[in-house]
C-alpha cells in the first residue's frame, strides 16, 4: 500500500479502507440468512396453542401433554402437597424467581405466582429440567408429602439427581431454575388454554 | 514442499505432466522418499490406522446415505430396514457404527502416544493443536451420527448435549432454539444433524491435510525424542513404514472385524433400539463409551455453568499442552518421574470413563443406589476426584515437573541409540 511511501494519509488510503469496509458489512449482511435459516420456521411457530380440559384429572393425578415437542405436566395437587409448597420459606429456595411467564420476570417464587387465577389445585408446568432437558419423575425425591410409605408431589430428575419440591420448584442437584410455568389461561373453570 | 526427492520424470507423459501438474513429484517427496526416523515404534503406526478409518467411514456412511431417511417419521425405520432388507445392509451399518468406536480407541491411543513422547512441544505446538481440533470435530462428527438412527438414547442424548448450550449466560436459550430449529430436539433437528454429519468428515480430511503438512515441515518426533541429525538417522517411508504400517493396519482390522462379526452391539445401548420417544426419558441416560470421561466431569459439578466450563475445558486444555509442559526434555524415557505420573494420568482417564458410566448416586460399579446425604463411594464422588487428578495433571504438576525433575542421560543421536540397543546376532564366545 501506499502509506509506506507517503507518510500521511491521502485519498487512495481512503477509497480502500472504504470499499474493504463496505464489503465486509456486505459479507456480514450475506451471512444473516444463512444464520437465520436455522431458527424455528414458520409453521413451528404456528403449533402455537392448545386447550386441555382438567375436570378428568382427579386429586392427586397427573397427566402430561405434549406441546410444542416438548411434556408439559399437569397435577391436580392434593391439599397437603400444597400446603407443603406453602410452608417453604422462600430463603429456602435455591431459585428465588417464580419462573413463570403468567407473572411479571424475577417476581418471587410463591406458591400462588406459581399457578394462574388463584387456582392452586392446578400445577401447570414444563416437563423439562432446567439443568439438561430431561423429564422429571412424579412422586419421587425427597421433597414431595411422604404418608407412611407414599410419596405425593415432588419430582426427581432421573439424568443427574435433581429434585423439585410440589410446586415444582428446584430444592437440590444441578439443574438452575424451578420447572418453567408456561404462559396459559383458564377459558372456564375447569378448561385451560396453553401457549 | 517438493522435500527431499530428485525426481525425474521418466516417460514421455511423465514429463509432459511433470511441467504441467508436479503432483508425482510431491508423492515420491512427502509419501515415497520421506525421511523417517529409523527407530519408530508401533505406537507410530496409529496415525495411518487413522487414515484409514477415516476412509472407511466415509465409505460405509456415503452408501448408508443411499438407504437412510432423516425424518423423525421414517429414521428409525429406515435403519432397520437397512439391517433387514438392504444387501449387506447389517454389514454396512455395523462397519459403521463400530468403525466410530475403532476410530476413537486409535485416535485415543495416538494422543496418548504423542503425551508420552512429548510429540507436542516445540517445533510440533501447531501439528499437536491441529491434531486436538481433529479430535474435536471428531466428537462432533459421531454425536451427530448417533442422533440419526433416533433411538431413545439418539433423541435424549441429543437433548441434553444440545442443552449444554443453554447454560451459555443470557444467549443460552436463544441458542439453543437455533440449534434446535423449534423448541426441542425434533425433525428440523434431525435434518441439520444429517447435512452435518454428512459434511463434517471431509472437513476431517481436510484438517487431516494440514495436519500432514505440519508433521511433515519438522518431520516425524521418534521414541527417544532426539532430533534427527542426518541420513543415518533415517531411513525413507517406503518401503519401510508402509510395511510397517500396513502390518498393523491388518491387525486392527482384525480386531475391528472382532467387533463387527462377533459383538457389534457390545459397545452399543441396548435401549436404542427402541424409537425416540419425546415423552419418556430412559431411565439411565449414558453417552457412547468414548465421551464417558468427560460426561463424568460434567457430572462432578454440582453447577451447570460450571459443569460446562470443566467439560469443555478438560478438552480444550489440550491446546495449551505444549505450554504447560516446562520440560525441554520430549521422550518420556527420560524423565523417570513424569514416566510414572503419565501412567497414573491413564489410569485417571479410564477411571473417569467408568465414573461416567453409572448413575451418579450408585455406588462405584455397582447396581445400588447409596443413601443420600451421606459419603460414600459412589459414581459421582469417583467422578469427583479422578476429575480433580486430571485437572491437576496439567496444572500444576506438569509446569512444575520440568522444573523440578532431572532427567536422565539422552542419546547422542538416534542412530546411536539404535546401535547401542542392537543385540549381536552371533552370540560373543
Ligand atoms: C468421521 C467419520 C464418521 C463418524 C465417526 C461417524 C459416526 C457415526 C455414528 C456413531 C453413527 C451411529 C451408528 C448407529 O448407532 O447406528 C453414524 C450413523 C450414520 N452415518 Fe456416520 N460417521 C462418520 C462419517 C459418515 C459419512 C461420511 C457419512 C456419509 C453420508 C455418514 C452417514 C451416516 C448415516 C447415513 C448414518 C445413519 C445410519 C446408521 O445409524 O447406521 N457417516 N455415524
Ligand atoms: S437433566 Fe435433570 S438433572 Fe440433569
Amino acid at each position: 500500500m501506499s502509506t509506506a511511501v507517503h507518510a500521511d494519509v491521502n485519498r487512495r488510503d481512503f477509497l480502500f479502507i472504504a470499499t474493504g469496509a463496505v464489503g465486509a458489512v456486505g459479507a456480514a449482511l450475506t451471512a444473516w440468512p444463512f444464520i437465520s435459516q436455522m431458527n424455528p420456521d414458520a409453521s413451528v411457530l404456528a403449533m402455537a396453542a392448545i386447550e386441555v380440559d382438567l375436570a378428568p384429572i382427579a386429586e392427586g393425578q397427573e397427566i402430561t401433554i405434549k406441546w410444542r415437542g416438548n411434556p408439559v405436566f399437569i397435577r391436580h395437587r392434593t391439599a397437603k402437597e400444597i400446603e407443603l409448597a406453602k410452608s417453604v420459606k422462600l430463603e429456602d429456595l435455591k431459585d428465588p424467581t417464580a419462573r413463570s411467564a403468567n407473572v411479571k420476570d424475577g417476581d418471587p417464587a410463591t406458591d400462588e405466582n406459581r399457578v394462574v387465577g388463584g387456582k392452586e389445585g392446578f400445577l401447570v408446568m414444563m416437563g423439562v429440567c432446567t439443568h439438561l432437558g430431561c423429564i422429571p419423575i412424579g412422586n419421587e425425591g425427597d421433597y414431595g408429602v411422604v404418608e407412611g410409605n407414599v410419596k405425593s408431589g415432588g419430582w426427581y430428575c432421573p439424568c443427574h439427581g435433581s429434585q423439585y419440591d410440589t410446586a415444582g420448584r428446584i430444592r437440590k442437584g444441578p439443574a438452575p431454575e424451578n420447572l418453567f410455568v408456561p404462559k396459559y389461561e383458564y377459558l372456564s373453570d375447569t378448561k385451560i388454554r396453553i401457549g | 514442499m517438493s522435500g527431499p526427492s530428485n525426481y525425474q520424470p521418466k516417460s514421455a507423459f511423465g514429463k509432459w505432466m511433470h511441467e504441467r501438474l508436479p503432483i508425482m513429484e510431491l508423492v515420491q517427496g512427502q509419501a515415497l522418499d520421506f525421511p523417517t526416523p529409523k527407530n519408530l515404534n508401533y505406537w507410530w503406526t496409529f496415525g495411518g490406522i487413522l487414515a484409514v478409518m477415516l476412509v472407511a467411514q466415509l465409505v460405509t456412511g456415503i452408501v448408508l446415505a443411499m438407504h437412510y431417511t432423516a425424518h423423525v417419521d421414517m429414521a428409525f425405520d429406515s435403519v432397520e430396514h437397512i439391517m433387514r432388507d438392504v444387501n449387506y445392509g447389517w454389514l454396512l451399518r455395523y462397519l459403521h457404527s463400530n468403525g466410530a468406536s475403532m476410530f476413537f480407541i486409535a485416535v485415543y491411543v495416538h494422543i496418548f502416544r504423542g503425551m508420552y513422547y512429548g510429540s507436542y512441544k516445540a517445533p510440533r505446538e501447531v501439528l499437536w493443536m491441529i491434531g486436538v481440533l481433529i479430535y474435536l470435530v471428531m466428537m462432533a462428527t459421531a454425536f451427530m451420527g448417533y442422533v440419526l438412527p433416533w433411538g431413545q438414547m439418539s433423541f435424549w442424548g441429543a437433548k441434553v448435549i444440545t442443552n449444554l448450550f443453554s447454560a451459555i449466560p443470557f444467549v443460552g436459550e436463544s441458542v439453543t432454539t437455533w440449534l434446535w430449529g423449534g423448541y426441542s430436539v425434533d425433525n428440523p433437528t434431525l435434518n441439520r444433524f444429517f447435512s452435518l454429519h454428512y459434511l463434517l468428515p471431509f472437513v476431517l480430511a481436510g484438517l487431516v491435510g494440514l495436519h500432514i503438512w505440519a508433521l511433515h515441515v519438522p518431520g516425524n518426533n521418534n521414541p527417544t525424542g532426539v532430533n534427527v541429525r542426518g541420513s543415518q538417522d533415517t531411513v525413507p517411508f517406503h518401503p519401510y513404514y508402509t510395511m510397517k504400517d500396513g502390518f498393523a493396519i491388518v491387525v486392527f482390522m482384525l480386531l475391528y472385524s472382532a467387533f463387527t462379526f462377533f459383538g457389534p452391539n457390545y459397545l452399543g445401548d441396548a435401549i436404542n433400539y427402541l424409537p425416540a420417544n419425546p415423552l419418556s426419558t430412559p431411565s439411565h441416560i449414558v453417552p457412547e463409551w468414548y465421551y464417558l470421561p468427560f460426561y463424568a466431569i460434567l457430572r462432578a459439578i454440582p453447577n451447570k455453568l460450571i459443569g460446562v466450563i470443566a467439560m469443555f475445558g478438560s478438552i480444550l486444555i489440550l491446546f495449551a499442552l505444549p505450554w504447560l509442559d516446562t520440560s525441554r526434555v520430549r521422550s518420556g524415557t527420560y524423565r523417570p518421574i513424569f514416566k510414572q505420573i503419565f501412567w497414573i494420568f491413564v489410569v485417571v482417564c479410564i477411571t473417569l470413563g467408568f465414573a461416567g458410566s453409572g448413575p451418579p448416586d450408585n455406588y462405584f460399579l455397582s447396581h445400588e443406589a447409596a443413601p443420600p446425604d451421606e459419603w460414600h463411594l459412589t459414581y459421582k464422588l469417583v467422578g469427583q476426584i479422578a476429575a480433580v487428578c486430571y485437572f491437576a495433571f496439567f496444572f500444576p504438576i506438569l509446569p512444575l515437573l520440568g522444573l523440578l525433575e532431572s532427567p536422565k542421560p539422552l542419546p547422542p543421536s538416534i542412530s546411536d541409540d539404535v546401535l547401542a540397543k542392537k543385540k549381536p546376532l552371533v552370540p560373543a564366545e
